[in-house]
């Protein structure tokens, strides 16, 4: 079907209301549910529709979200479309079963409204929570505002139960940000996404009583590698059909998505690369810039797993300067978790731009136009002296550079 | 119920030729429990030795489907799985009139310690499924360390009798009675040693809708250090010595399932000589401990007696 016939109805939500939203749509077959802040609505809006019988949900109301990934778990491998949401410390506590979910290869969907991870005790967006589960085999998407969280999470199904991925997708959006700001949201119609995410008939399940399969087995020394590269591969391939079902769903809603996002890097000389919410914040400053003559453009990374290092290394090969931003911090590592794989993506190419890591609004601090502009200043100067280039710092903390 | 000929001749749902030890009382008690219905069963496990020992890749001794997912969520991985049935039963998915039966089993580590939040979140929601912890009174699978099930006196690998241990210092947790207090249908505590009683709780168990918990109590001979060939007589005086009384929770009301006359108890430094995790008990200076062991046992048996018959839940 055409975009032209496809309707679209605008709602002002918020981010977690758009995320029920796609849930409401999807219809899971089970839903497992813990409140933590800043999610928390997100299951609300959800668990009323379950309540009014808008959805055939099976909805798990656990008791920590360590049995929210159980239960997942657990109802995913019986053949159930399974999903549960969280933020922070919630997938903290999770992380344990997380990894077991991406390892048996169920292709479970989870919301995480980004948080910063305690201590100490924060309730706003960094994308710390997302970042310290980086490795555990999930696809990571993130989303900039409500109608692409929307979008993924819609998107996160298909690409998970993909026969040649089967993984679990987590879908990222920034805390308060996106999730608690109310926004114009193009809602689809309701058969369209159904007919978009289809039904989900797996091979093999543990209600499957006539032909008995032993999930979760003792995997030692003689197999327990291949089984870990089957999951490296998987995750590898996954790029190829994320792009795929970016353009199936360009086609048939009207707007396409791929590994990330660029605007006006066609001439752009400096650059900052961002995730999730701020790059709508950079978006307006690159229009300022350019109307003052600067040639500044902006990538915003959609999938940080798997990571399009070739694409990205591509993308920004030919800058004089780049500006990494990173709502998140590695501890002891090269900087930021997206300047250390952009580090390394830049590894394979001979001309390379100087780059910068900015290390910002941890805990919610705000980050302003006024600020992104300071970024775009600074990465210009650090490639004309030379001072700072290759570094990484804290940006907008008492006693900053 | 079943005779012992028929209940011998149904198929294994677990297959031999697993590696659980000689004498393991874990196996016992899957084979006994699982023969409580004729329904198809989804089988669930925490980590622990049943699930090591029976599901070594590419090997697997489970004739059912099985899932072990982790160490503390074996109520939450199985009620994940039976909301899934549910769900899909509901939507159509799968056909209105097959019948499919859930069960957990977990270790007193997964269970009574590092699960029990887990089982307890699947009791109160009320899931219709059926959590058995095969009780063999410590961590084994690790190394035999103590656990909230470890009975007083004994020695565990962290709690090891010495110059100034006897010991484990503390009371077993009494975990059959915080199930029971989840308000759920169905709670009863048997043994691997009498078949015909937890035949008869395992039936009950899985045609009772809603939660049942059974708690089995599963002698190991590694960890209690006794010949192999002695797991089931070591479970049958467990009972006879009221250390491990027989009984059910019925919709809250407490029936004893085997009432043990004064005269025929018996003593309980018969029953812990026959196991070397008690032998320090038996040196000169212990005395009082194995006199503590008794009164701890009288005192419950009579707590048991007085219940016996009543609504307590």
């Amino acid at each position: 079907m055409s975009t032209a016939t496809i309707k679209k109805i605008k709602k002002a939500l918020t981010g977690n209301e758009a995320g029920a939203e796609a849930m409401r749509q999807i219809d899971p077959d089970v839903a497992a549910v813990f409140p933590i802040t800043p999610q928390t609505e997100l299951m609300h809006a959800f668990a009323a529709f379950v309540a009014d019988g808008k959805v055939g949900t099976e909805l798990v109301t656990v008791e920590s979200e360590h049995s929210a990934m159980s239960a997942t778990v657990g109802a995913a491998a019986a053949g159930a479309r399974a999903m549960t949401a969280t933020s922070a410390n919630g997938l903290a506590l999770m992380w344990e079963i997380v990894n077991i979910c991406s390892a048996m290869r169920l292709p479970v969907v989870m919301p995480v409204i980004n948080r910063a991870i305690s201590g100490p005790l924060n309730i706003h967006c960094d994308h710390s929570d997302m970042m310290g589960s980086r490795d555990t085999g999930w696809i990571q998407i993130f989303s900039e505002n409500s109608q692409e969280e929307y979008d993924n999470i819609i998107q996160a199904v298909r690409i998970a139960e993909n026969p040649n991925v089967l993984l679990p997708v987590m879908v990222g959006s920034d805390g308060f940000i996106i999730s608690h700001a109310l926004e114009t949201v193009e809602i689809y119609e309701d058969a369209e996404v159904k007919e978009f995410v289809g039904e989900y008939t797996p091979d093999r399940t543990l209600l499957n009583t006539g032909k008995p399969m032993t999930y979760g087995p003792l995997d030692l020394q003689d197999y327990y590698m291949e089984h870990k590269m089957a999951e490296h591969n998987a995750i590898h391939n996954a790029g190829k059909v994320i792009l795929e079902i970016g353009k199936e769903f360009g086609k048939k809603f009207g707007t396409e998505y791929g590994f990330f996002d660029t605007y006006k890097m066609e001439d752009a000389e400096y650059a900052i690369i961002c995730i999730g919410s701020t790059a709508g914040t950079t978006r307006v400053v690159v229009d300022k810039m350019r109307a003052e003559g600067k040639k500044v453009g902006l990538i915003k990374i959609r999938v940080f797993r798997p990571f399009p290092f070739k694409e990205l290394a591509e993308a920004v090969k030919n800058l004089k300067g780049l500006a990494v931003l990173d709502r998140a911090d590695t501890f002891g590592g090269r900087g930021g978790p997206l300047y250390i794989e952009m580090k390394s993506a830049l590894s394979d190419v001979k001309e390379k731009p100087v780059t910068r890591n900015f290390i910002y609004g941890l805990g919610g601090r705000d980050i302003n136009t006024t600020d992104i502009e300071t970024i775009y200043n600074q990465i210009e100067e650090t490639v004309k002296t030379g001072k700072g280039a290759e570094s990484f710092s804290y940006f907008g903390v008492r006693g900053d550079v | 119920m079943a005779k012992l000929k028929d209940l011998a001749e149904m198929p294994e749902r677990l297959s031999g030729g697993h590696r659980l030890c000689a004498g393991c009382g874990a196996s016992i008690a899957v084979r006994q429990i699982l023969r409580g219905t004729q329904d198809d069963v989804v089988v669930g496990c925490a980590t622990g030795c049943l699930e090591v020992a029976t599901t070594i890749y590419p090997y697997t001794a489970w004739e059912v489907p099985f899932i072990h997912n982790a160490f503390e969520n074996s109520a939450a991985t199985v009620t994940g799985a039976e909301a899934a049935y549910q769900a899909l039963q509901r939507k159509g998915k799968i056909p209105a009139g097959k019948k499919i039966k859930f069960v957990a089993f977990g270790g007193d580590g997964g269970t009574y310690d590092i699960g029990l939040q887990s089982l307890s979140g699947a009791l109160e929601r009320g899931h219709d499924f059926v959590y058995v912890c095969y009780d063999n009174e410590a961590y084994m699978n690790t190394g035999i360390q103590r656990s909230s099930a470890t009975p007083y006196g004994a020695s565990t690998s962290t709690v090891p009798a010495g110059v100034c241990s006897f010991g484990k210092p503390q009371q077993r947790k009494d975990l059959a009675m915080i199930a029971a207090a989840h308000h759920i249908p169905y709670v009863a505590q048997g043994t691997i040693a009498h078949w015909n009683d937890l035949l008869m709780k395992a039936e009950k168990a899985f045609n009772t809708p809603g939660p049942a918990f059974l708690l089995v109590l599963a002698p190991c001979p590694r960890g209690w250090i006794f010949p192999i060939e002695k797991t089931v007589e070591i479970a049958k005086e467990a009972v006879d010595s009221c250390f491990w009384p027989l009984y059910e929770i019925e919709h809250g009301v407490f029936k004893l399932n085997k009432k043990v006359p004064d005269a025929k108890k018996v003593p309980m430094v018969e029953w812990l000589k026959k196991q070397k995790r008690f032998k320090h008990l038996f040196q000169e200076g212990c005395e009082k401990y194995l006199e503590n062991i008794q009164v701890q046992v009288d005192e419950e048996w009579a707590r048991y007696n007085r219940m016996n018959g009543e609504k307590i839940f």
